[in-house]
């Protein structure tokens, strides 16, 4: 049980995907203007993790070695294009915010990375449990990204706006914030871990 | 741990069709199963964007709909969709559906609400990928009525030069973001122009 616990956990600051791996960087930079739309570029980069990882660690012994990875991309694929769907019909609004970026979590390193490290040499439960642990922390990377540059860059928490209109610093919400704000919150988690 | 499947030539077509095939079904069924809210999340947000602009009506202004021949059109987007608003069987104005291709990121498609007369009586800008905080304040910007040098609405095209400021126009551009006024107040005139030149103002 223990193991499990841990598994859940280390995704949040141990082994946060982007704070710790600095995997899947291009979503991160690019779909954080706000917090809000970090939590959902987070929970649907969760959601996928957490499929594909079932999926794979499911299927893994009947998959042979040398097409494992063409296989997996084809199940991550499919997961991808299913919340793309699904949100195109259901969160009109919030998909065309998050907008390409939907299509490009298959390309995420995050979900072939834990596919081929943990969910082809794990099992079922195990492998959920580790895809939601990585995928929450995903989301939790997403949401202090995206907080910091909302706050910093137009003066609002999850769409409230607690400064005058235009006194926000407008570099935070365009790229070169994003760079910005990523550094100094990797240095400041890094200082934390030594600590 | 089971031993896992050997990587002969055999084994290898028939897992991956495998994978394919069924990955192929469960799309082909997620498809099928959103294929009418998707299309229903786009007409509803086409029908708010109407209500939000045009004068009042009580007809169906998608099933009225008719294209127009666009003014000074882009390749390949030659006509406008056009949704004119009914009143109780009278014709009270006009949604039209314009776009621009000058954005400082290309196309932007806004919704324009017109009186019968031409006065402009909203706006609402379906697509963009103009500058957060710069460009992307078009929103709100042209339509605030307490700062009349910038705001469009209630303003007629025929006795307004639909341009910025520092063009020789009527109307001031967004600060640090004249690129983005410019390419609005063009798809603006090109809504309004197009509806003049099929001779649909009264």
């Amino acid at each position: 049980m223990n193991n499990h616990w841990a598994n859940l956990t280390k995704g949040f600051i141990r082994e946060n995907p982007v704070f710790v791996l600095l995997l899947g960087m291009c979503p991160t930079l690019g779909t954080t203007t706000s917090a809000i739309n970090g939590m959902g570029m987070g929970l649907a980069t969760a959601f996928v993790l957490v499929m594909s990882n079932m999926a794979i660690s499911a299927v893994k012994n009947i998959i042979p070695d040398k097409v494992r990875i063409p296989s997996f991309i084809v199940i991550i694929a499919s997961f991808v294009t299913i919340v793309d769907l699904l949100m195109a019909g259901y969160l009109p609004a919030l998909h065309e915010q998050l907008g390409l970026f939907i299509p490009l979590i298959v390309v995420n390193c995050i979900v072939l990375g834990r596919a081929e490290s943990f969910a082809s040499k794990n099992g079922v439960f195990a492998s959920i449990i580790d895809g939601l642990g990585m995928g929450l922390g995903f989301t939790f990377a997403l949401i202090i990204l995206g907080g910091t540059r909302e706050i910093l860059g137009s003066g609002a928490i999850f769409g409230y706006k607690f400064i005058g209109d235009n006194d926000g610093m407008l570099i935070f919400i365009l790229a070169p914030g994003a760079f910005i704000a990523l550094g100094y919150i990797i240095a400041i988690i890094n200082k934390l871990k030594k600590a | 741990m089971a031993k896992k499947l050997e990587s002969t030539f055999i084994n290898m077509v028939i897992v991956l069709t495998t994978v394919s095939l069924i990955a192929a079904y469960a799309l082909a069924s997620v498809f099928n199963v959103t294929k009418e809210p998707i299309e229903q999340a786009a007409l509803k947000k086409k029908l708010d964007a109407i209500a939000k602009v045009a004068p009042a009506f009580d007809n169906d202004p998608n099933a009225d709909m008719f294209k127009l021949v666009a003014f000074e059109a882009a390749a390949g987007l030659d006509s406008l969709e056009v949704y004119p608003a009914k009143s109780a069987g009278k014709l009270v104005g006009y949604a039209v559906k314009s776009y621009t291709m000058k954005g400082f990121s290309g196309y932007i498609e806004v919704m324009i609400g017109f009186e019968k007369d031409g006065t402009i009586k909203g706006y609402s800008v379906l697509k963009h990928a103009e500058t957060p905080g710069l460009g992307s304040k078009m929103p709100t910007w042209f339509s605030n009525e307490a700062k009349p040098s910038h705001c469009i609405i209630g303003k007629n095209p025929n006795n307004t030069k639909i341009q910025v400021s520092k063009d020789g126009g009527d109307i001031d551009a967004i600060t640090a973001a004249t690129i983005s006024s410019r390419a609005f107040l063009d798809a603006i005139k090109r809504g309004y122009e197009t509806l003049k030149q099929g001779g649909k103002y009264e």
